[in-house]
C-alpha cells in the first residue's frame, strides 16, 4: 500500500489557487497552503483601515480559503527576503512595481524549500497560461519552475495539459486525465467551476495580488525611494503608503496626512517614531512628517495640516507639533490657501 | 501544561497570526497561549487560523484598544 502523496499549495486567497487546491484534493491527495506575507499583499484588513470599511473584509481570504476546503495553511513572514525581490528584480517590472515574474519565481522556491523540510511531494499553483501579461505566459512559465529549482515538481493543474508533464503526473501520483487545460484571461471556466463546487463568496481582488500593480501605489513608493537616494524600505514605509494623502511639498520631507477617523487612528501608532503635527483649535487630522524638516518646513507644514482640519476657513489654526522625546509645541497659523497648495506637491 | 503570553500589539494582520503560529510550532499539546493584540482582524484571523489547525480558543476579551485570545493548544 502506498502512503497518500502530499502537495503543498500556494494559496493566495483567490480562486484560481483554490480551485487548484480543490482538483489535488478530489485526487485524494493531501493538501496543505502556504501563504507568503510581503507586507505589500492585498487584503481585507488593510482596507479595513478606513471607517468605512471597518466592517467589511474582516477576514483573510486565504485563511478564509483553507478552512472552506479543510486543509491547514501555513502563513509565512518573507518581508525581509522580498525587499529584495522588489529591489532588483532580475526579470524587470510590469505595469508598474510590480516584479511578477521574479515574485513567483521566489515564492515557488519558498515553497519547495518548505516541501524539502515537511518532507512533501510536490508544489501546485493556480497559475493559469495566458492570464497574466508576465508571469503566467506560456514561455515565462517553465521559467518559474527552473529558476525556483522545483522543476518537475511544480505542477499547475487548472493548465496541465498545456504543459509538459511533470513528475507527479508521470508516477502517477495524480492523474492527468481529470487536470484542465484553462488558458487566457477569461474567467469563465473558473466562475463555473466554483458554482459546480459551491464554492462562493470567494474573494476578487481587482488588479492582482498586492499592492505593487497599483499605480498610485507605485508612484508612493517610487517617491520614497527618490526622496531617500536610494532604493530601500522598512516595513512601516511601505505600510504607510497604504495609508493617508501624502504630499511632498520640499524634496528633503513629506507630511502623511490622515483622511478620516480610522486612519487617523491608524497614523497614531506612529506617533513615537515619527514628528506629527495636530490642529488642536478645530477638529483636523493627525499628519505624520517623513524626512527631516527645518523650522520653516514645519510652519508650511502646519500651514497645509491646517487646511485639512475644519478650520480651512478661518484666520487662524492652532496646531501642535511634537517632535521626538522634545516637548511639544504649537503654532497659529493661516491655512494655505488651495491655489498654493500646486498639484505636484500630491505624490 | 504551562501558561504562554505573546505581545502582538500594534502589528497589523497577518502578522499577529503568523506569530501565534510561529510561537505554537514551539510548544506542547495542552499549554495555553495568551496572544494580546490591538489589530481588530486578529480577533477574526486568530481564530480562523485555529479552527484549521484544531487549536481551541478558551477565551476572548475584547477591552478598549486591546484584544486578548486564549487558546488551548491541541497538536493531535
Ligand atoms: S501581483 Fe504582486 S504578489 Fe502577485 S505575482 Fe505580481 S508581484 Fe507577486
Amino acid at each position: 500500500m502506498t502512503s497518500k502523496r502530499k502537495a503543498v499549495a500556494l494559496i493566495s486567497g483567490g480562486l484560481d489557487s483554490m480551485l487548484a487546491a480543490k482538483l489535488m484534493l478530489d485526487q485524494g491527495i493531501h493538501v496543505e497552503g502556504i501563504n507568503f506575507y510581503t507586507g505589500f499583499c492585498v487584503e481585507g484588513h488593510t482596507h479595513a483601515i478606513r471607517r468605512k470599511d471597518r466592517d467589511k473584509a474582516k477576514r483573510n481570504n486565504a485563511l478564509w480559503v483553507a478552512e472552506k476546503l479543510g486543509i491547514k495553511l501555513h502563513i509565512i513572514d518573507v518581508i525581509e527576503e522580498y525587499k529584495d525581490i522588489v529591489i532588483n528584480p532580475k526579470h524587470g517590472y510590469g505595469a508598474n512595481l510590480n516584479p511578477c515574474l521574479d515574485c513567483k519565481g521566489f515564492m515557488v522556491k519558498k515553497a519547495y524549500q518548505w516541501l524539502q523540510e515537511n518532507n512533501f511531494d510536490f508544489i501546485i499553483t493556480g497559475e493559469v497560461v495566458g492570464q497574466r501579461p508576465m508571469s503566467q505566459r506560456r514561455n515565462t512559465m517553465p521559467v518559474v519552475a527552473r529558476e525556483s529549482g522545483a522543476n518537475a515538481l511544480l505542477l499547475r493543474p487548472l493548465c496541465a495539459h498545456l504543459l509538459p508533464m511533470t513528475h507527479p503526473e508521470e508516477q502517477g501520483w495524480v492523474e492527468r486525465d481529470k487536470l484542465l487545460n484553462l488558458s487566457g484571461r477569461s474567467r469563465k471556466p473558473q466562475i463555473a467551476m466554483a458554482k459546480q463546487y459551491n464554492l462562493d463568496d470567494y474573494a476578487q481582488p481587482a488588479g492582482g495580488c498586492c499592492f505593487l500593480t497599483n499605480e498610485h501605489y507605485a508612484s508612493k513608493l517610487k517617491d520614497l525611494w527618490a526622496s531617500r537616494g536610494e532604493r530601500n524600505y522598512e516595513l512601516d514605509d511601505i505600510m504607510l503608503l497604504k495609508v493617508g494623502r501624502h504630499l511632498r511639498p520640499r524634496p528633503h520631507f513629506k507630511l502623511i496626512i490622515g483622511r478620516e477617523e480610522g486612519e487617523n487612528r491608524y497614523l497614531e501608532g506612529y506617533r513615537r517614531q515619527y514628528t506629527h503635527l495636530k490642529p488642536i483649535s478645530h477638529i483636523g487630522p493627525l499628519a505624520l512628517i517623513d524626512g527631516t524638516p527645518d523650522d520653516d518646513d514645519l510652519l508650511l507644514a502646519a500651514r497645509l495640516v491646517a487646511r485639512y482640519s475644519q478650520g480651512r476657513d478661518a484666520d487662524q489654526v492652532r496646531v501642535e507639533i511634537s517632535e521626538g522625546s522634545h516637548q511639544p509645541h504649537t503654532l497659529d497659523v493661516k491655512p494655505l490657501a488651495d491655489q498654493d497648495i500646486p498639484q505636484e506637491w500630491h505624490v | 501544561m504551562t501558561h504562554f503570553t505573546l505581545d502582538a500589539r500594534r502589528l497589523l494582520c497577518p502578522l499577529p497570526v503568523i506569530r501565534t503560529q510561529n510561537k505554537i510550532k514551539t510548544l506542547q499539546t495542552g499549554d495555553v497561549l495568551e496572544v494580546i493584540c490591538t489589530d481588530p482582524g486578529a480577533n477574526h484571523d486568530i481564530p480562523a487560523w485555529c479552527r484549521i489547525h484544531g487549536h481551541k480558543i478558551i477565551d476572548t476579551v475584547v477591552e478598549e484598544d486591546e484584544i486578548r485570545i486564549t487558546i488551548s493548544v491541541d497538536k493531535r
